[in-house]
């Protein structure tokens, strides 16, 4: 058997497999499914220092091999998930990563502060919501913008601090290179890309608003290449999702240069597909002759170019 | 709640557009209470479609899923048959309360039907108000008139039944011999004035409600619904997990 745990920022996660934000809620609804203990992280719905309503129905929207969602970072605010969650997610042994959000500077230093003393092992700056305005994708698509909220947090946070990125811009290495700089632990990617689908016999938008985040296999490649490129800008982790549906995919993300990947909307497909994964990479272990998973971050053999 | 692969042991149609199928899946027969629903994988498609469960045969272990074509996912579900497998997720939600005693009116709007005949096959005392478009929609009728000891039928165009709505027959009823409960499902406007004339009748109501659907479990926060918390604060709600079914006074149609 292959030791499947993964380093990363010093907090050991008994396997490279984390539930993505904003899939998973806090874990309860699938905990009554299984034992999400199985998980070797979970990245908690994006949270705010205030409870979030989000945007009106539809925001759903099936695409080829994925889904457009516009949920608009609907949750309970940062006290709720204190007093509630934090110790329901301790008590299933799996890391919690605090997924953070919000409309300013002053939001996301306030929830850094406010989670300082909690029991979380890490923090990612969601800076890439598409479907709030000003939800942080402000912040996430300029490198002075990430760098600037990023420093901002690292400062007020007494976690460690992930940022996930947006892969709406044009240079998605320089965007990482500006946060590594300001400080950021480790990088996170992809968040969602923008997308929009239109009902022909309404004229409408499926989304009530309007244009919302694709995420499913649909977008796996973009997500392999900006991993990929990412990880050879960068000297900090990186946590590679966006698509992931099989072992196969997580190997592939893993060997692109990610330390951990998220799974995200592909559990809509198959809720069980933690369990189908891990078998998988053990399989790819055994098969490969590879004693640790972590071995094969960042592993591609890339071509020569010209 | 059990994910799995089962057969399909039947399948016919009710009309043009509305399919039935029975699945043999006893672990989600046996758990599976009247209103609930499964998440029924669309081959081909990505997202898996949330489907009211219309029969519960807990001791041959089946489903009744009876369901309309309404879109490509729903077509793809529609080429489903007899002996192929589907995966599902269920049950799933909040169903009906089932009272102990008591009168029942149970109102089913075109392919808001399907769930109320479980309710109906649950409960002793029921008089079933069901509505359709025309003569050529009508679904389930024999089933509700073996299951129920009165059944109303209307239909817009009065090629079946009354001509008119279902409000238009319930709203004697609520006047001449009130029931002790009403529950419905059916398009939101039928809600709406299920609703309205339940309130001003005194007589509590529970509705089931349709939302697009990604988890189905309430973990990804994708069917949102205006409701009432339990301490009566305005929240917004989940249609999969604080329902489908909700209590009227609860949600903001």
């Amino acid at each position: 058997m292959a030791d499947l745990s993964v380093n990363l920022l010093g907090v050991t996660l008994k396997n490279p497999l984390i539930a993505a934000s904003g899939t998973f809620g806090y874990g309860r609804e699938y905990q009554e499914l299984y034992d999400i203990g199985v998980w070797g992280g979970v990245s908690v719905k994006g949270t705010t220092l205030q409870p979030r309503d989000g945007n009106p129905m539809p925001r759903i929207a099936e695409t080829p091999a994925g889904m457009l969602n516009a949920i608009g970072l609907q949750n309970p605010g940062v006290e709720a998930f204190i007093r509630e969650e934090i110790p329901f997610l301790r008590s299933k042994g799996t890391a919690i990563i605090a997924n953070v959000a919000g409309a300013t500077l002053e939001d996301y230093i306030g929830i850094a502060e406010r989670l300082s003393e909690e029991d979380v092992d890490l923090l990612e700056l969601n800076i890439s919501c598409p479907n709030v305005k000003r939800g942080g994708a402000t912040f996430g698509v300029t490198p002075e913008g990430a760098a600037e909220v990023t420093k901002a947090v690292k400062e007020a946070s007494g976690h460690p601090v992930m940022v996930k990125l947006s892969p709406n811009v044009t240079d998605i290495a320089e965007i990482a290179r500006a946060v590594e700089a300001a400080g950021a632990d480790a990088i996170s990617l992809i968040n969602t890309l923008l997308g929009m689908r239109i009902n022909i016999h309404t004229r409408r938008p499926i989304l009530k608003n309007n244009v919302g985040g694709l995420s499913g296999p649909a977008v796996f490649p973009v997500a392999v290449r900006m991993v990929w490129q990412v990880a050879r800008a960068v000297s900090v982790p990186v946590v590679g999702m966006g698509g992931i549906a099989s072992a196969e995919d997580a190997i592939e993300m893993m060997l692109a240069g990610a330390t951990a990947v998220q799974i995200g909307a592909a559990l809509f497909s198959d809720p069980l597909l933690p369990f189908s994964v891990l078998e998988g990479m053990q399989r790819y272990c055994d098969e490969q002759g590879i004693d640790s998973i972590g071995e094969i971050t960042g592993q591609v053999r890339p071509w020569n170019q010209e | 709640m059990v994910e799995g692969r089962f057969t399909i042991v039947n399948r016919t149609q009710l009309t043009d557009r509305i399919v039935d199928l029975w699945i043999d899946c006893p672990a989600l027969a046996a758990e599976a209470q009247p209103g609930q629903f499964v998440m029924l994988g669309a081959p081909g498609f990505f997202l898996r479609r949330p489907i009211s469960i219309c029969q519960i045969d807990r001791t041959g272990g089946f489903l009744r899923l009876v369901f309309e074509i309404k879109g490509e996912g729903t077509r793809a579900l529609a080429a489903l048959d007899i002996n192929m497998s589907v995966q599902l997720l269920g049950p799933l939600g909040r169903g009906f309360t089932l009272p102990e005693g008591g009168r029942t009116v149970l109102i089913g709007g075109g392919i808001g039907t399907p769930p109320m005949l479980s309710l109906a096959m649950a409960l002793p005392d029921t008089t079933a108000i069901l509505g359709f478009r025309t003569a050529a929609a009508v679904i389930l009728k024999e089933e509700f008139d073996a299951a129920c000891g009165e059944v109303l039928l209307c239909t817009d165009d009065g090629s079946a039944g009354e001509r008119g709505f279902v409000t238009d027959l319930l709203r004697p009823l609520l006047e001449t011999a009130k029931p002790d409960r009403v529950c419905a499902c059916g398009p939101i406007p039928m809600l709406r004035g299920i609703a309205e004339l339940t309130r001003a009748a005194g007589v509590p109501a529970e509705l089931s409600l349709e939302e697009r659907m990604a988890c189905g479990v309430g973990a990804c926060r994708g069917c949102g619904i205006a409701m009432l918390d339990d301490s009566g604060r305005r929240v917004i709600g989940r249609v999969c997990k604080d329902g489908p079914v909700f209590p009227s006074d609860r949600i903001f149609l």
